[in-house]
């Protein structure tokens, strides 16, 4: 086997050192009758070349050549190429959680560097070293705020991820059994945003937090001020949840928020079918003690050096056990890496420029799709301010739209009858810098050709 | 080096050489200076502020301003302060710090798997469920059991979801229970999930022979026993020769038992867990199954239960059409729900593939053989020099403790500094809970003899200097960037983040306050 560095002959000698006589002397303890004794029964072994194949093959089974109007929490953004190369540095790539400081303060440096950066952007005081993705670490998120207020009824606005919302659920499912309260969810408005109103009538002294997702799941940024108001005045924290790290470059920051919990794939991740992407929590100072997750902080060597070092490590599972603020360990520190890079080539001025083309390549699709005069669409929630995904209501069935749009080598908005029944015919569209004026015509197109039985319906 | 008179070995892995200095980014940073271009816009110009009012943005982030090469350089220096896998040994118990394949990195890339969105109709994804079912059926084989889900990120993830099936297991029978029971050898994550999932904590006091004591098992389990967390092989890396009694004691009084995987590199091809009893484990894709360690992550938990467990596995589950093709069934009442949006760590889902069908049966079987064979080099090399507190026999690691040493005050994490001046990463230190002083070294399979010859020459060099010159050991390490760091002001007046340049010359007091 190619990656194992011995011979026959190395091991028996090995053997013979430790004073046994067979490889299966070392297996001994292993009771007779649970020891396996036939191959396993997985593909044989293959070259390279055979994985390689096998591998292309499955992914000509993909899309491949389609233009994409997917967003909904992951997000096709351009991955600048100095991310692959330098992550893929062995010194990156295989090295282990940064424990021992004075071997790995490359790795620590990127994550204070990381820190910052997520800081910056959300307008928190402090930020983790990243969470496994945007929606555990909205559940964690909720979990903090539970501790910090030590109240345990949580709201959650419906306009945030449906999938984020089900995590949450199976989080905080334990706390139902144990007589506590499940999260219950705010309605939204006309104008696509949590209802204001129902709100400031759910949320009570016994609120423990509001989570809000901005911009929400319907790409409408929520009003963060007036949603604090209504939960600090009740004592309750307010979480905003970001899916779309890019919108910070445009959209203000949620200054008002307690607790930030951020999806940061769009920051130089691939989509990859769903993971790994990068979540990360980041807070008020004053939370510090309730902040799940690893912390990278910086002091001084024993010669007054600057040095970096995982810290504040009772709040964790290795020293507290079950009294930790969280029982996560591993966490997605190379993809925060990637982020890190991705922020730093953007830069300053970068991180608005994308933005702020990202917010024109959708109101051009949004204006061209929602021409209803010409292509049958209309766009919803139209009065609020959006970023860059929008709902299409259309009088044709989306499965039949999207099949139409497949021929075309497109791929459209997603059907959001599963989650929101009451909007009808909907779908959501995303539009980001990579999105052509090109795609979106013959999009256009496609919509304008619905065929009459349905247009008529 | 320090001045102290008295043996000093001989580092022969390992030469001093230049590392470049590198400042923050931010301190770096110049205004105007820019690493990106976008394309031109092809589509009108919008007017932020006219389309977004009040939530329009300001004040810029504070980010750096560089340049490209800058940014490389940037990089490539803070690399170099690492140490890696690609370097040399990494013998950290508990974590099987094993060679990552690179082809594993190539295949992830292929523009058709990397760009794959999630929410693509199945018709065009079927590639990508093909991977995944692939995988679910060889961890499966791997593990002896019948159902598997790879929804979790990481192995405490993992845990998590192996306990809520735990929970929905027994609330379908009426009764959700009250404890779970862990061995006091356990990683840190096994309580803390158990907690998280809103069960109480029974410890289990491990035996003479750091094994579970199952006479004193059988004692605690009752019927407000929802599980067992067992490790096996145990953090000791020794295999729980008991298991079909343990796992005997537990289902008689209904309850499960939990394996966690974090040791599974001991077992793969030699014997299935599935088989000795064990009804609910994760597995570590990122330990057992090659994929990077990344400086800490990311991983994957995949979690493989009894067919009894299996109508609670987190939707979606993958199912075959009978027109062959694959989808998701998002059809599951019994479900304890999403752990995570959409299906897991799919790139590493890739990766654990690329690296199964690298090696096969026979491949997996050997690799398993030489992590053990490895180890008990180890054992056998360095037993007459460090104390062995267990003298049962090793699997995939050895612990050791530092009670000979420490009699010279040398405890075992100055032996861990020590070895990276030897050139070698630390061993697991302090852990398990249950050797004070502890030394836990798994090699893996991936280390040649040379390599490993020349890690016992360095403890055993580091055991001589321990007794001859203690000093030098207990102020390791001596050769890096950076000597010991100051950990306690670190946590008493933590300093999260860059706060800009000192203003007037005066450091910013960034410590608002003391921890």
């Amino acid at each position: 086997m190619r990656y194992l560095p011995k011979s026959d002959a190395e091991r028996a000698a090995m053997l013979r050192e430790i004073g046994v006589s067979t490889i299966d002397d070392l297996f001994a303890i292993i009771p007779e009758e649970y020891r396996l004794k036939r191959d396993l029964n997985v593909p044989r072994q293959m070259g390279e070349s055979e994985i390689i194949e096998y591998f292309k093959a499955a992914a000509a089974k993909n899309a491949n050549g389609y233009a994409s109007f997917l967003g909904a929490g992951a997000y096709r953004h351009y991955r600048p190429v100095i991310i692959d190369s330098l992550v893929q540095r062995g010194e990156f790539l295989t090295s282990y959680t940064p424990y021992q400081a004075e071997i790995t303060q490359g790795t620590l440096q990127a994550i204070f560097e990381f820190q910052t950066m997520i800081c910056e952007l959300t307008g928190m005081d402090i930020a983790n070293a990243s969470m496994y993705d945007g929606s555990t670490g909205a559940a964690e998120a909720v979990m903090m705020a539970v501790r910090v207020t030590g109240r345990d009824n949580v709201l959650v606005a419906r306009t945030a991820h449906p999938e984020y919302r089900e995590v949450m659920h199976t989080y905080a499912q334990f706390w139902e059994r144990d007589g506590g309260h499940d999260a219950k969810e705010v309605a939204y408005g006309q104008d696509g945003r949590v209802d204001l109103a129902a709100l400031e009538q759910a949320v009570t002294e016994e609120t423990a937090c509001v989570l809000v997702q901005s911009p929400n799941f319907f790409g409408v940024i929520e009003d963060i001020p007036a949603i604090a108001e209504i939960a600090h005045k009740k004592g309750a924290l307010l979480i905003v949840s970001i899916a779309e790290a890019v919108s910070l470059g445009i959209v203000r920051p949620p200054a008002e928020a307690d607790i930030v919990s951020m999806e940061a794939q769009s920051f130089g991740v691939a989509l990859s079918y769903g993971g790994p992407y990068c979540g990360v929590i980041a807070a008020k100072e004053k939370y510090l003690r309730q902040m799940p997750g690893r912390l990278v902080g910086e002091t001084k060597d024993t010669e007054g050096r600057r040095g970096f070092v995982l810290t504040l490590s009772t709040r964790e599972q290795h020293i507290r056990r079950e009294k930790a603020t969280s029982n996560i360990c591993t966490n997605q520190a190379l993809v925060a890496l990637m982020v890190t890079i991705f922020m730093t080539v953007y830069g300053k001025q970068g991180i608005r420029e994308l933005a702020l083309q990202n917010l024109a390549k959708a109101k051009y699709a949004a204006d061209t799709l929602g021409d209803s005069s010409r292509v049958g669409g209309k766009v919803l929630f139209t009065e609020t301010p959006r970023f860059h995904e929008f709902v299409l209501q259309t009088d044709e069935d989306p499965e039949q739209l999207n099949a139409r749009l497949i021929e075309k080598k497109i791929i459209g908005g997603l059907d959001l009858r599963k989650w929101y029944p009451e909007l009808g015919n909907a779908t959501l569209w995303c539009a980001t810098e990579l999105t052509t004026k090109e795609q979106i015509d013959a999009a256009a197109t496609v919509l304008a050709q619905a065929p009459v039985a349905a247009a008529s319906r | 080096m320090a001045t102290t008179k008295g043996f000093i070995g001989n580092t022969r892995k390992v030469t001093a050489h230049l590392t470049q200095n590198e400042p923050l980014s931010f301190e770096k940073s110049s205004p105007g200076k820019r690493a990106y271009k976008l394309a031109p816009l092809d589509v009108p110009e919008v007017d932020a502020v006219s389309l977004l009012g009040g939530a329009v943005r300001k004040d810029d982030p504070t980010l750096p301003e560089l340049s490209e090469i800058e940014i490389i350089r940037h990089f490539t220096r803070l690399s170099t302060w690492n140490y890696a896998i690609d370097l040399g040994m990494y013998p950290l118990g508990s974590c099987t710090m094993k060679y990552n394949p690179r082809v594993n990195e190539f295949v992830s890339r292929l523009e058709g798997i990397a760009e794959a969105h999630p929410y693509q109709p199945e018709s065009l994804s079927q590639g990508s469920l093909e991977i995944v079912k692939l995988l679910q059926d060889c961890l499966i084989e791997i593990t002896g059991m019948d159902a598997i889900t790879l929804q979790p990120a990481a192995g405490a993830h993992g845990e998590f979801t192996g306990i809520l099936l735990a929970r929905a297991y027994h609330e379908s029978k009426g009764n959700p229970r009250k404890t779970v029971i862990i061995p006091d050898s356990a990683h840190g994550t096994n309580p803390a999930t158990a907690a998280t999932c809103g069960y109480q904590v029974v410890n289990l006091k491990s035996n003479a022979k750091g094994g579970v004591d199952v006479a004193a098992l059988a004692q605690m389990v009752n019927e407000g026993t929802a599980a067992m967390m067992l490790t096996n092989p145990s953090t000791i890396g020794v295999f729980e020769n008991e298991i079909h009694r343990i796992a005997d004691v537990l289902h008689d009084k209904g309850a499960l038992l939990y394996m966690d995987g974090a040791n599974m590199n001991a077992l793969v091809g030699k014997t299935r867990p599935g088989d000795f009893g064990v009804d609910v484990m994760h597995l570590n894709l990122h330990k057992t199954f090659s994929t990077p360690h990344g400086g800490g992550g990311p991983g994957s938990g995949p979690v493989a239960c009894k067919t009894t467990l299996e109508p609670f596995l987190p939707t979606p589950v993958l199912a075959r059409d009978g027109d062959g093709l694959l989808h998701w069934n998002y059809n599951r009442p019994q479900s304890v729900g999403r752990v995570r949006m959409l299906y897991g760590n799919f790139g590493m889902f890739v990766r654990a593939l690329a690296y199964t069908l690298a090696n096969g049966p026979d491949g997996l079987r050997q690799t398993t053989e030489d992590a053990v064979l490895n180890a008990n080099y180890f054992r056998k090399k360095l037993e007459d020099l460090y104390e062995l507190p267990y003298d049962t026999p090793s699997m995939h690691e050895v612990v050791f403790s530092d009670k000979r040493q420490a009699k010279n005050g040398v405890k075992t994490g100055d032996i861990a500094k020590r070895l990276i001046d030897y050139g070698f990463h630390p061993y697991t230190t302090s852990f398990p809970l249950i050797v004070p002083g502890a030394l836990m070294i798994e090699p893996t399979e991936s280390e040649s003899r040379e390599e490993l010859d020349l890690f016992v020459d360095a403890m055993r060099q580091i055991a001589r200097e321990a007794e001859e010159n203690p000093q030098l050991v207990a102020t390791a390490p001596h050769s890096t960037r950076i000597s010991r760091l100051d950990e306690t002001t670190a946590a008493r007046k933590p300093v999260l983040r860059w706060q800009g340049p000192p203003e007037n010359g005066v450091e910013l007091d960034t410590a608002a306050k003391e921890w």
